[in-house]
């Protein structure tokens, strides 16, 4: 009996085309994205989104045209961070980013979701682990490709805690992102924000720095020092507990690469 | 994915797709040199996995939509809100949006209606006595 590949008429399902159809979607929505940065730890509750929305909105202030996609799909805390706590609003209709504070462009699961309600997807519940993951990546793939984001000097990525997104991320947008790292000083969060780390480099990410989050107050440790050391990249901020906008403004100039859109008359 | 027809050693042809409405899909292959037809029958779970990647089974005949997955699948717990009623919403002051926005889902969410428009808001209005808001 002949094989798969030994059927030589095409698969008229063309899942492999459809796939293919997908990315290629992607790819042309974020032409117009000078520069594409995920926000990530391999720890929890460090402060990543907080550090995402804050940068976005200091390049935003600093005239630089900014997006945030809220790749926390269960656990997204963008919209109340960039809205000053306006009830989330859907935009299912309406494919064009909500600007948020500082007119930073955003998109988010929260957006979808009844305040306080968990993402549920329709279907059966039964080993839902089996397609649940599959599922979370489609929706991250149209965040991407379906909003119309437009001309951008930076767009931010906010993940939740782990690799398994940003593994996502590597498949969705077809070469590896380049990372921006957070971590809070103790060493716990050092051992974890390492192997999120290591997975970055193995993928071919470029490490862009480490942001070292709730600085100075009773969480002690060195982590960004130790991670900075041991992967050769800077520790580009150190933000303290109750920080000043400057501490983001400072940041935003050492993201490499994030310029302005007006900056070559585009 | 498929289907070869081992009597006559040839490659089945996609020939039709139907989505009962249960969860499940069918498919349907056929011989072009015998005409015998199978049909692929996938359960709840199958359907889902395929479901869940943005894809179809016999191929795609329409462009995706906007947020396709999203709105086709996830959970989002009351109406949604047409563009209009968005705009409408919009105008409300910030500090009372929130409770605003409640009683219209509140409202839409008893009388099963699945989108609100400027129209539903009206209605809501004059019934609950919310002239202003």
């Amino acid at each position: 009996m002949r094989t798969y590949h030994q059927l030589t008429d095409p698969d008229r399902s063309g899942l492999a085309a459809q796939i293919g159809a997908q990315r290629q979607r992607v790819a042309e929505r974020l032409a117009g994205v000078r520069r594409i940065v995920v926000v990530m730890s391999g720890k929890g509750g460090v402060g990543k989104s907080y550090v995402t929305a804050n940068l976005g909105r200091a390049a935003a202030r600093s005239g630089r045209a900014v997006g945030v996609v809220d790749a926390d799909l269960n656990g997204p805390t963008i919209p109340s961070l960039l809205q000053d706590g306006d009830a989330p609003r859907t935009t299912q209709d309406r494919p064009e980013p909500t600007r948020g504070l500082d007119e930073v462009r955003y998109v988010s699961m929260g957006q979808f979701l009844e305040a306080g309600a968990p993402l549920a997807f329709k279907g059966p519940s039964a080993e839902s682990f089996v397609w649940r993951g599959a599922m979370e990546a489609s929706a991250l793939r149209e965040f991407l490709a379906d909003v119309e984001w437009g001309a951008l000097d930076l767009l931010l990525l906010d993940l939740p805690p782990g690799m398994q997104r940003y593994l996502e991320l590597c498949d969705i947008l077809g070469n590896p992102p380049a990372v921006l790292t957070v971590t809070i000083p103790t060493p716990e969060s050092r051992d974890a924000v390492r192997r999120a780390m290591r997975a970055a480099v193995d993928h071919g990410s470029e490490l862009l720095g480490i942001v070292e989050n709730m600085v100075g107050g009773e969480l002690k440790g060195t982590a960004a020092d130790d991670l900075a050391r041991e992967f050769a990249i800077p520790v580009i901020a150190r933000i303290p507990w109750h920080p000043t906008p400057d501490a983001w403004n400072q940041l935003v100039t050492r993201i490499p690469d994030a310029r302005r859109t007006t900056d070559d008359g585009r | 994915m498929k289907f070869l027809c081992v009597e006559c050693d040839q490659q089945m042809a996609f020939a039709e797709r139907d989505l009962p409405g249960d969860g499940t899909l069918a498919a349907t292959f056929k011989c072009p040199k015998c005409g015998r037809v199978v049909a692929m029958l996938t359960n709840p779970m199958e359907t889902q996995l395929v479901s869940s990647l943005g894809v179809e089974i016999g191929g795609r005949t329409v462009p995706a939509e906007p947020f396709e997955t999203v709105r086709a699948n996830v959970v989002t717990g009351g109406p949604s809100w047409s563009a209009g009623a968005q705009e409408r919403l919009g105008r409300v002051p910030s500090f009372v949006r929130g409770m605003v926005k409640k009683i219209y889902a509140d409202y839409a969410k008893e009388r099963g209606i699945a989108e609100i428009t400027p129209s539903i808001m009206d209605t809501a209005r004059a019934e609950l006595g919310l002239e202003g808001m």
